[in-house]
């Protein structure tokens, strides 16, 4: 893997089909697990992206439109409408540190000792930072060949590619537990630990992240 | 790792924020961001000059965190989400 280098403003890099593969399902994984609320459909995400047509199928996975719409019907109807405008305003119930260890770290809380300034900041920036992490991962899957190949970034691609890679290695920080020694476990790290897999996809994203930031530099 | 030259450009403009409103965002240190993205970032996100960028990311490192932005709260929450965005682990604060 020779990595990105500068190509005009955005950069370039070639893939093997199977490292095209990773890194479709490890950034596809983050997306899911970060746009998991129904409000993503509704509020989508004009940053960054490309294009719906491109889109490789995320929104179809959230449990949106359909259960919205039986709601309303329902004595549960007001409840939606209020949902809905609380969507539209960029509003979300959610107040509290995720217990996800993985949406914790990649939707952190503003204020280290404050839960109550926390919980306010969560509630009026969790629905956008969320759509704009998913926005980088759909920019993602709709740059890179599905089968491999050379892929060329405009400097906003780039970016988005930047935030969608680091939000991955981010999350294979949490799996792997990776601290400040991470260099002295990985080498008493027995080869049959169930995290020797992820070691290697790991550090192959953080020198091709690595590539990308010294192409954009 | 060496040092890089540690040449601090202060806008003055941040000075006189700093007098009015002293909040200010920390970014805090994380072992998996990458050291050259988060000074492409701090570059990115505030404009600053690649020195100062890689002594505030040198600081994050060394020290724990650092003091990446200063002025209002609305500002500060605004860079504290924008850097959230990109997978800083970044706090606002009120510096008293």
């Amino acid at each position: 893997m020779a990595g990105f280098r500068g190509a005009g403003r955005g950069a370039t890099a070639r893939f093997a089909a199977g490292e095209a593969a990773i890194i479709r399902s490890l950034v596809s994984q983050v997306a899911e697990l970060v746009g998991g609320g129904a409000e993503l459909a509704e509020t989508g995400s004009g940053d960054a992206s490309p294009g719906d047509s491109a889109r490789p199928g995320l929104a179809d996975e959230a449990p949106g439109a359909d259960r919205d719409g039986a709601d309303r019907d329902g004595p549960a109807g007001d409840r939606a409408a209020a949902d809905d405008l609380a969507a539209q305003l960029g509003l979300t119930d959610d107040s509290e540190l995720p217990a996800d260890p993985i949406l914790a770290r990649l939707l952190p809380d503003a204020y280290a000792d404050d839960p109550q300034a926390s919980g306010e900041f969560r509630r009026y920036t969790e629905l956008s930072l969320r759509s704009g992490k998913v926005a980088a991962a759909q920019t993602v899957l709709a740059t890179i060949p599905a089968h491999g190949g050379r892929v060329r970034l405009s400097e906003p691609e780039a970016q988005a590619w930047l935030r969608a890679l680091n939000d991955v290695r981010l999350s294979l920080g949490v799996i792997l537990s990776v601290t400040d020694d991470f260099e002295d476990q990985l080498a008493g790290m027995p080869e049959d630990d169930p995290r020797a897999a992820y070691v290697g996809v790991y550090q192959w994203l953080a020198a091709l992240q690595d590539s990308l930031v010294g192409a954009l530099s | 790792m060496s040092v890089a030259p540690a040449e601090v450009q202060r806008p003055e403009t941040d000075q006189d924020a700093v007098l009015d409103s002293p909040w200010v965002t920390i970014v805090w240190n994380d072992p998996v961001n990458l050291m050259s993205y988060v000074t492409y970032v701090f570059r990115t996100v505030f404009g600053y000059a690649k020195p100062k960028a890689e002594k505030l990311m040198l600081d994050v490192h060394h020290k724990g965190k650092a003091v990446v932005s200063s002025g209002a709260r609305e500002a500060m929450e605004r860079d504290a989400e924008t850097l959230h965005g990109y997978g800083l682990w970044a706090t606002v604060s009120h510096d008293s």
